[in-house]
């Protein structure tokens, strides 16, 4: 027996041109904003990254007012084929930037190099590609000939996939002739202002995209702005339905990636092994801070004990700690607020009689770290079954037959996300069609493609990003 | 389909301990049996399989560890000649290369085995003398495997009489693609018999059985039979080992581990010639079957070109700087 202890291996931070203050993007400029500076921290050390200016109402007002000048006057009119160009700079920086950016976002957000080098970066340019390629084919997207942009859309994107969710929401908008004001999340600004930074270096004429950081109260400000014509959020379903309560009436068109709490659902003729991968990747992936994580596992009666014994064993593997570290698997939770809603849930999912099995890995002292959870013998009625944890922590769940999967995986007021796991190609498809979930994934898991749309329904929002069906929300239709 | 009549006998349990453990007494009745148990293993699907393959070889291994790896590297390895054109000349270089990889570093371990061709086991045995190297050598009629099982079972004693710790058999893929699973278990049990005290490794050639499913299959196949190591590929078939194929049988042995509290070994071959490459291959070993298996009796790399990779390496390790292919030598 020897012991093969893997030296530390972390990416330099310096790649990351970390600056001690940075400032918003109002109208084609770096400036100060009105409202009260925010520190940034690193959630795997708790120390102050940098300093952000946040916006008050009026630099809400003039930027709004910015992006429908540059609509009016610019973006809007210009052919297709030429918007093309800008959006397709944009993701050659991004291309560019691309280690700047990934160090970047492991440091403000927490979540390993490993994923923001080898999926939110190179997605997030993905998407810049894509959408630069539709930009003048409008007329082909099926929306009948020359579809027109909306105007002015107001963006708020949440903190898990900081970069990655700011080019879901720019790419389309920009591609389909719309100007744009986004609030990043206020634990995770940097890398959005970075975006700013490369959106200023490929030339788009002023006030085409603005960046503002800042909390809730920023974000209600350019959503509820009457200069705003489309109205974009990703976050929690609370702020979705507050959001949409207060656009009743306003003509403004809406749409909103909230929540999830989904079944990933593993029959007895499952390719295990895989399927066990699949899980992990489902549930680990970002500390489990997805909204589509599968993070109620529903396995045959027939191999739940296996499952349960390879999921342990796997999951003991994962390498929890310094998010920079290229062999981490688990990075740090982004914000003690997130940390504590963690420790909340899984002591309720004890108290409730749950199995709970935690990873015996080593865990940092310092920063927001929780260790892989799993718990199981859950039953519907308990809390960690129906509320989004939002965290590394898995419930599982077991089923006797076809018809019991489904009424369990569709047991929730959500309908983002889906797993089925077989090697049985019609049961997939009998599965696909009766799961409530806008995503439906067949023996994989959270896999992500500018091509494919992703969206949910129910609790989980509605509309659609990514595919040409992501389209119809930035085109007047 | 005609039977062959070793295939068409119930196998029993070879004496010495050489067979399947009572776990599994039922999977190896008969040819019904082992058909079922072999389909009754749960499927591997491919897309995922190569996602974590490739995932797992984004670990980015430093330093110490590193240094580690090599040395462990290089004890793992098998040095193979396998060439028409070998003489005892070439078998003895490789012999002496073997015994001591690196002259001017006396501390570089020695290699597990050299691997040649039957005729050329007496010359290594000769060349290696109590140096603690292994001979291994193919056998049953490698690479294809094409010959009555009269033939395969002489060029085994062959091998072994003259001196071989280690015989590199060669399952017959033939048989095992039409599904003749009894016939390709009996070979092997045959051939662990004619092996006597020498270790067994049973070459799948997964090149040729193509799909993931297969290789398991052809792995717990290999295990049952009682193979000690179970091994991808001759090196003469592309693609030889590959990632991924490794990853199953090295789910394999672990699963073995798991039902029966036995240790068998897995031996990629072929294709592996640069540091960076073994490595990622020992971070498969390290975290699909476990760390026991970080162990030349456990885990071995059959490979010719790698060795001196693997020296380079560590001398710019030890060094601060690369050195060239000068620096090493060329046997």
């Amino acid at each position: 027996m020897t012991t093969w202890e893997y030296a530390p291996a972390p990416e330099s931070r310096d790649i990351a041109n970390l600056k001690p203050g940075y400032r918003m993007f109002l109208d084609g400029e770096f400036v100060e904003g009105g409202g009260e500076p925010l520190k940034s921290i690193n959630p795997a050390t708790e120390e102050v990254l940098a300093e952000v200016s946040t916006a008050d109402r009026d630099d809400v007002d003039r930027a709004v007012k910015a992006a429908g000048r540059a609509q009016e006057r610019v973006w809007g009119p210009m052919p297709g084929a030429e918007r093309a160009k800008y959006v397709y700079r944009i993701a050659r920086l991004i291309a560019e930037r691309a280690r700047e950016l990934a160090v970047l976002e492991s440091l403000d957000n927490g979540k390993p190099i490993r994923e923001s080098r080898d999926v939110d970066v190179p997605t997030a340019s993905a998407h810049f590609f894509h959408h630069a390629g539709w930009a003048d084919k409008l007329d082909f997207a099926g929306y009948g000939p020359d579809p027109r942009p909306l105007g002015v859309a107001g963006q708020v994107i949440p903190w898990n996939f900081p970069l990655l969710m700011a080019a879901w929401k720019i790419a389309p908008a920009l591609a389909c002739g719309n100007t744009v004001v986004l609030k990043p999340a206020e634990t995770t600004p940097l890398t959005a202002l970075v975006l700013a930074e490369i959106i200023q270096q490929a030339e788009l004429p002023p006030g085409v995209v603005n960046v503002l950081p800042g909390a809730g109260d920023v974000g209600a400000a350019v959503v509820g702005h009457p200069g705003v014509h489309k109205v974009a959020f990703t976050g929690s379903t609370d702020v979705g339905k507050s959001i949409q309560r207060s656009l009743a009436g306003s003509g403004k068109k809406l749409t909103l990636e909230l929540g999830g709490k989904a079944a990933n659902v593993v029959f007895d003729d499952a390719p295990l092994d895989q399927a066990v991968e699949g899980i992990v990747n489902g549930i680990f992936f970002n500390q489990g801070h997805v909204c589509c994580a599968g993070s109620r596992l529903l396995v045959q009666e027939s191999v739940a004990e296996e499952v349960l014994e390879k999921l342990h064993k796997r999951v003991a593997t994962l390498r929890v700690g310094d998010p920079l570290d290229k062999n981490t698997d688990v990075g740090a939770i982004n914000s003690r607020e997130q940390l504590t809603k963690i420790q909340e849930l899984v002591a309720s999912g004890e108290s409730e009689g749950a199995e709970r099995w935690t990873s015996p890995c080593p865990v940092p002292d310092k920063g927001f770290f929780f260790a892989p959870t799993v718990f199981a013998g859950v039953s519907q009625a308990m809390r960690i079954a129906r509320e989004e944890i939002f965290g590394p922590v898995l419930s599982v769940l077991t089923f006797r037959t076809p018809d019991e999967a489904v009424a369990k995986a569709n047991n929730t007021p959500y309908g983002l996300s889906a797993g089925v796991w077989t090697e049985k190609g019609s049961r997939i498809l009998w599965m696909a069609d009766r799961l409530r979930a806008g995503v439906v994934w067949a023996n994989t898991f959270n896999r992500f493609d500018p091509t494919a749309p992703f969206g949910g329904y129910r609790e989980s929002g509605f509309g659609r990003e990514g595919g040409r069906a992501g389209l119809e929300a930035y085109l007047d239709v | 389909m005609p039977e062959t009549d070793t295939a068409a006998q119930p196998s029993t349990p070879a004496a010495g301990g050489t067979g399947s453990p009572p776990a599994f007494a039922d999977a190896v009745r008969d040819e019904t049996s082992l058909r079922r148990f072999l389909h009754g293993l749960p499927g591997v699907d491919a897309v995922g399989l190569e996602q974590r393959a490739a995932g797992l070889a984004t670990r980015s291994i430093k330093k110490d560890s590193k240094l580690w790896a090599i040395d462990t590297a290089i004890s793992m390895v098998d040095l193979t000649t396998l060439e028409g054109a070998d003489t005892e000349g070439k078998v003895r270089t490789l012999c002496a290369k073997g015994r001591r990889p690196d002259p001017e570093h006396p501390d570089v371990p020695r290699v597990a085995a050299i691997c040649v061709y039957p005729d050329m086991v007496a010359t290594a045995v000769a060349a290696l003398g109590d140096s603690g190297v292994g001979v291994a050598s193919v056998a049953t009629a490698f690479p294809s495997g094409r010959s009555s099982l009269r033939v395969k079972l002489a060029d085994t004693a062959y091998a072994v009489e003259t001196g071989a710790t280690e015989i590199d058999m060669v399952i017959d893929r033939g048989a095992f693609l039409s599904g003749r699973y009894g016939q390709v278990f009996d070979e092997i049990r045959q051939v662990k018999a004619a092996c006597g005290t020498a270790h067994l490794k049973v070459i799948l050639e997964t090149g040729e059985l193509a799909t993931p499913d297969n290789v398991r299959r052809a792995s717990w196949l290999g295990l049952l039979a009682g193979g000690d190591f179970i091994k991808t590929s001759t090196g003469k078939v592309s693609p030889a080992a590959t990632l991924p194929v490794t990853h199953v049988m090295l789910q394999a042995v672990h699963d073995w581990h798991a039902a029966t509290g036995e240790l068998r070994g897995v031996k990629p071959a072929g294709g592996i010639r640069t540091t960076k490459d073994a490595i990622r291959y020992l971070v498969a070993v390290h975290e699909v079957a476990g760390p026991a298996w970080l162990d030349p009796h456990l885990f071995r790399f059959g490979a010719s070109s790698l060795l001196n990779d693997l020296l380079m390496q560590r001398r710019t390790q030890l060094q601060g700087h690369y050195s060239g292919p000068d620096y090493v030598t060329v046997d």
